[in-house]
């Protein structure tokens, strides 16, 4: 075991070597660690008593949001210190130094004023940069927001004003990158040339070094990174220039605001496209748009109590409605399902009571609300996840339509079985939500009539209330699981009023506890209530991939990527969507981590690791074993298996199985696990990771991803702010990695050579002719051309080809995706071609 | 007359190849008709001859010393009241068409070193005593309490061999002037700075300048503070403005003051004439030969290589 993990830190030594920095800030990198994720801070908010926060224990900064690095008076230390914590402004700032003493081997002005002019440049893009970060800070500072002053009186007041939480989201670990090069280490010749004091051979020689140093000082290019960041900005301005050009050849709005955002994130950061080896997937960047709506109900059924699947041809029929409806035409979004005898009110003819009450749950159970009508009279919703739109959608379009929610009630507009529409107003009496031991969520309800009903909508358990139907709905759910579709549950139940006040009693009390124990009773009381339910019926979302997913991540595979996908969703549906986007295959080993027992208690904790360390260790063997024949592994783990993989101690076993499967499923994640993983592997594996998503859930992890890439899709432009690319679609990544990313890699490492070529070509010129005036430390050319050499004469070229250049076309980059693999093997390759490049030069001139 | 050009280019391969490589002058319209069987196209083909540079190099720093003090030239060099003449014969291997250049040339000699290049004061040149700051001239920077005009090692150690050359008996004359760059002369050497105190001191390291000609009119000083970037080194020391002859005898006199022996540098003296292309140079001929022996070898290894394992 300590072989790999010497091996492993000395790599992550590497990686800081090629970062430049020295002096990094500790306080960056470990702090916010334990601290934010552990749920140890809190506040304490009085509501409406905002007197209470004027006074010191409850005082907090106000909204102020800032997300700039530097005012007006740390600008310049601030700034100085960024740019001296890399080593190589710091060595030019000693020879600047030297140079002003009598050791000086040029002018001082020479030396100074390179220095002066790069530091200068690259402290400018900082204040412009800042600048702008300002300038968006101002706009959302401005922002009126309604203050409640009380008693129901509202006032307009700017969002800086208000008083709450204050962040300062900008940590300066941001800032830190910067393009990868290498040191040369200058061999100086131990001359004993008695030129400062012959009977002091020491302190002669100590001096002839200093001088050395400072004139062989061109060995180092001064103005590499002045060249690197220009050429980055504009890499940057290619890629989108490129990738916005693809899009709109297909069609696709790539709106400008989203170019803006992409140009302004990406400058920091697109050098690190190439480097990156890990790939986390938001669950949601495959691109969650649901558009297959696809329901079985219960036909016919001779039991008025069971209703759940008509057996027989017409469950065969439903089946292939659901496949040929996915080649037609559809005109509302969200919605691809087909069926003669559901659709256009063909199902009021069909007598059967179920199909309207599973429609009514479908219009009733959730937790969305109705958005401004738009088109028609179609209305579109907004709810927690994209099923329960697809559901108001479905239900909308078999004439349940949702139309409105206050606090107690909602309002269906129905379609009532005469033919005719009818509105009716439901009293919401209790929501109890969806949690994940339960599995499900039910709405109970009351009618005009006073009848109470429970509505449920569920996991796959739910079927198991299901009496005649239970066989025929368990064989379709698992039909549907299959070919990788989301299913639902539906049922019912009808409780009587005494029952009901019983129950609520109990509910109540249970809701009104504060404490731990509070979400237990809460689950107690609705398991209470959720019992002998009607079966109503089986609906399977599917969560249709975006256009070219499967391709792309097969390329992205190819290319030597390790993928992990990191999911909300359960097992099944997750490992069905890794085959469907081909991120799984059959001949690859499917290594399951999951607990049996369920929701550990703080007794358990400790066998639960043992559990999941035992399993990580057979896991290990395994690979070990079978490594030889050459099949690829695949991580599977679930939710509660996760939690206890990311603590402390197990962190490392977990990672170090997880890193030695090509694809690691991650089920049940919340977005700060998320974050959480992508941190621990990006500090674990000292590899680049990036991050792609869209949902605001994904925020945690594509900030704290090297580079994070945001979908700009459905679901909000959160995941694009938070970017520092951003894609109309996941298929882009393609692109913007197997192109973009194998060219800039190869640009900016072809770009640092040549860069280190010249300068070292330049400055053995200076090395050679020492050797002619018998290494005193004489110059060959003036000041003045010594300066601009590198600043002015010789920077286009290099920057040019730091820009511009393509070792091999598009096409072929999209053929070999492997070439991409040639990035990730960076180090050896560049420093073997750049040492040959040094033996090569260092006789030619 | 024009077609009757291109009847014969057409019928003749051979006065085609002329017509394109030769200068043809204006058709005489008088010539004979016979021009078809006689080839008599007026024609020149100019001959490409080398404009040679004839350089004669002569070593002089070891034969100048009189055999008695070979052992210990060190000795000879540094006794003032050992005459320093010296008087050498040359043989001039091939016509010199004038200006000849008079060279001296002096090996080993490290007048690009650090110390030795910054040990001057180009303010003082050209302001002479009104520039007060002369520490860069240290040690050669003050005699009696007055700072020495021209400070410095470099001015400190100017050359101080002369020559003079006889064909036969006649003196042929040496032009001195305009042997230094003119903006030297005018720019950077001031008119009105005269080396009232130069060479002054106990140690001598050169030749003594006139005290009453300027700064600016001291060509010899001036082609000396040029530093030159390499230990070997050659510098103007004047032309000669007659042509010399193939096997003329050319008798040099000279003074052989200047002391290298103590570094075991070489002198050497020498006559060259000089084309459009300068001087007489090896080195770019040789560069190019050698670099390109050595890149045709490695494009054969490469292509042995290639062809053993195509990639």
């Amino acid at each position: 075991m300590s072989g790999p993990t010497g091996r492993r830190k000395q790599k992550l030594k590497w990686s800081k070597l090629y970062t430049f920095s020295c002096l990094r800030p500790t306080t960056d990198e470990s702090a916010p660690t334990e601290s934010s994720w552990a749920a140890g801070i809190f506040r304490v908010v009085f509501c409406n008593e905002s007197q209470l926060h004027k006074s010191k224990p409850h005082k907090y900064p106000n909204n102020y949001v800032s997300t700039t690095k530097y005012n007006l008076i740390t600008f310049l230390p601030r700034a100085l210190f960024e740019q001296f914590r890399r080593v190589a402004n710091l060595y030019f700032l000693l020879a600047a130094v030297l140079s002003v003493t009598p050791l000086a081997a040029f002018n001082p002005v020479s030396v100074i004023a390179p220095l002066v002019f790069v530091v200068g440049l690259s402290m400018l893009k900082e204040a412009i940069e800042d600048w702008h970060r300002f300038l968006q800070d101002r706009n959302v500072n401005s922002r009126r927001v309604k203050v409640h002053v009380g008693n129901g009186l509202f006032v307009q007041k700017s969002w800086k004003s208000l008083g709450g939480r204050h962040c300062q989201t900008v940590g300066s670990a941001l800032y830190t990158k910067s393009g990868n090069s290498k040191m040369w280490y200058l061999r100086l010749h131990d001359d004993t040339d008695n030129l400062f004091d012959p009977e002091d051979p020491m302190s002669s020689g100590f001096l002839q070094f200093v001088r050395a140093l400072v004139l062989y000082g061109y060995l180092i290019p001064i103005s590499l990174y002045v060249s690197i960041e220009l050429v980055k900005v504009l890499q940057a301005m290619l890629i989108n220039k490129d990738l916005a050009i693809k899009c709109s050849i297909e069609g696709i709005s790539y709106g400008g605001e989203v170019t803006e955002v992409d140009l302004a994130a990406s400058r920091r950061m697109n050098i690190d496209v190439e480097r990156y080896r890990y790939s986390l997937d938001g669950s949601d960047s495959t691109g969650r748009s649901i558009e297959m709506f696809d329901l079985s109900t219960a036909d016919g059924s001779t039991e008025k109590d069971v209703l759940g699947f008509h057996q027989g041809s017409e469950d065969t029929k439903t089946g292939n409605s659901r496949i040929s409806s996915s080649q037609k035409e559809t005109t509302v979004k969200g919605f691809n399902f087909r069926d003669n005898r559901l659709m256009d009110k063909m199902w009021i003819y069909r007598s059967n009571v179920s199909d309207m009450i599973m429609f009514r749950v479908m219009a009733l159970c959730h937790t969305g609300i109705p958005v401004e009508e738009n088109r028609g009279n179609k209305l579109t919703y907004e709810a927690e996840s994209p099923e329960e739109v697809a559901f108001l959608i479905a239900a909308q379009e078999f004439g349940f339509k949702f139309c409105q929610r206050t606090q107690s009630t909602m309002v269906l507009q129905e379609l009532d079985p005469s033919g005719l529409e009818v509105k009716r107003e439901y009293k919401l009496l209790n929501l109890l939500e969806f949690n994940s031991s339960r599995k499900r969520m039910s709405v109970i309800i009351s009618n005009e009539d006073g009848e109470i009903f429970l509505l449920c909508k569920g996991a796959d358990e739910l079927a198991d209330n299901g009496r005649t139907y239970q066989q025929a709905t368990v064989m379709h759910l698992s039909m549907y699981a299959e070919d990788g579709l989301r299913t639902m549950v539906f049922a019912y139940k009808k409780i009587g009023l005494p029952e009901y006040e019983n129950w609520s009693s109990v509910f109540k009390k249970a809701k009104a506890t504060i404490g731990p124990e509070r979400e237990e009773l809460l689950e107690n009381a609705s398991e209470m209530i959720e019992k002998e339910l009607l079966l109503l019926g089986a609906v399977a979302v599917e969560d249709k991939l975006q256009k070219g997913v499967p391709e792309c991540i097969d390329k992205l595979a190819q290319a030597g990527l390790k993928i992990w996908l990191l999911t909300g969703d359960k097992k099944e549906t997750a490992v069905n969507i890794g085959f469907a986007c081909s991120l799984l295959r059959h001949d690859m080993k499917q290594l399951h981590l999951c607990l049996r027992k369920e929701s550990p208690s703080n007794q358990q904790i400790k066998d639960v690791k043992e559990e999941i360390l035992c399993q990580l260790q057979s896991y290990n063997q395994l690979i070990t074993e079978e490594d030889r024949e050459g099949d690829p592994f695949a991580l599977v783990v679930d939710g509660k298996a996760l939690e206890v993989s990311l603590s402390y101690d197990v962190r490392n076993h977990f990672l170090s199985v997880a890193m030695r499967c090509d694809v690691v499923i991650c089920c049940r994640v919340s977005p700060k696990q998320k974050a959480l993983i992508t941190r621990t592997v990006k500090e674990h594996s000292g590899k680049t990771v990036l991050a792609i998503g869209d949902g605001a859930n994904d925020v945690g992890m594509i900030q704290e991803a090297d580079i994070g890439v945001g979908i700009s899709g459905m679901e909000g432009m959160q995941a694009v702010m938070a970017s520092d690319f951003s894609l109309p679609q996941f298929r882009f990544l393609e692109r913007l990695l197997i192109v973009h990313g194998h060219w800039c890699y190869k640009r900016i490492s072809k770009m640092i050579l040549y860069f280190v070529y010249k300068n070292i070509a330049f400055g053995l010129t200076l090395f050679y002719y020492n050797i002619f005036t018998g290494f005193s430390g004489q110059d060959l050319y003036d000041d003045w051309y010594m300066v601009m050499f590198n600043v002015l004469l010789t920077s286009l070229p290099v920057i040019s080809l730091g820009v511009l250049e393509q070792d091999v076309s598009s096409d072929v980059c999209l053929k070999f995706p492997a070439l991409y693999q040639e990035g990730q093997r960076t180090f050896a390759s560049a420093g073997s071609e750049s040492s040959v490049g040094f033996l090569m030069e260092s006789w030619l001139p | 007359m024009a077609a009757v050009f291109v009847a014969d280019a057409n019928l003749n391969l051979a006065s085609v190849k002329i017509s394109v490589f030769s200068w043809v002058f204006g058709f005489n319209g008088l010539c004979v008709v016979y021009q078809f069987t006689q080839q008599n196209l007026p024609a020149c083909k100019p001959i490409l001859s080398p404009a040679w540079v004839v350089e004669v190099v002569y070593r002089y720093d070891v034969e100048c010393v009189p055999v008695l003090y070979r052992s210990n030239k060190l000795a000879y060099i540094k006794d003032n009241s050992i005459p320093k003449n010296c008087s050498k014969s040359l043989k001039i291997p091939k016509h010199m068409k004038a200006p000849i250049y008079i060279y001296y040339q002096l090996d080993n000699y490290y007048q690009n070193h650090r110390r030795y290049v910054k040990s001057r004061s180009d303010q003082q040149l050209l302001h002479g005593l009104q520039h007060h700051d002369i520490s860069s001239c240290a040690p050669e920077d003050f005699s009696h309490g007055l700072p020495v005009v021209p400070c410095g090692l470099v001015a400190w150690s100017l050359f101080n061999d002369t020559y003079s050359f006889f064909r036969g008996i006649d003196e042929m004359k040496v032009d001195r002037k305009n042997i230094a760059w003119k903006s030297d002369r005018d720019h950077k050497f001031g008119k009105q700075v005269y080396p009232f105190n130069f060479q002054n001191g106990t140690l001598s390291g050169g030749a003594h300048l006139d005290p009453n000609i300027p700064l600016s009119d001291q060509e010899d000083l001036i082609v000396w503070m040029r530093t030159s970037a390499l230990p070997t080194f050659r510098k103007l020391y004047g032309r000669i403005e007659e042509d010399l002859d193939a096997d003329d005898i050319i008798k040099v006199k000279l003074l052989n003051n200047y002391n290298t022996y103590s570094f075991s540098g070489s002198k050497k003296l020498v006559l060259s004439t000089s084309s459009w292309l300068g001087g007489h140079n090896n080195f770019l001929g040789m560069a190019y030969i050698s670099i390109g022996t050595s890149f045709i070898f490695v494009a054969f290894v490469f292509m042995l290589i290639h062809v053993k394992n195509p990639r």
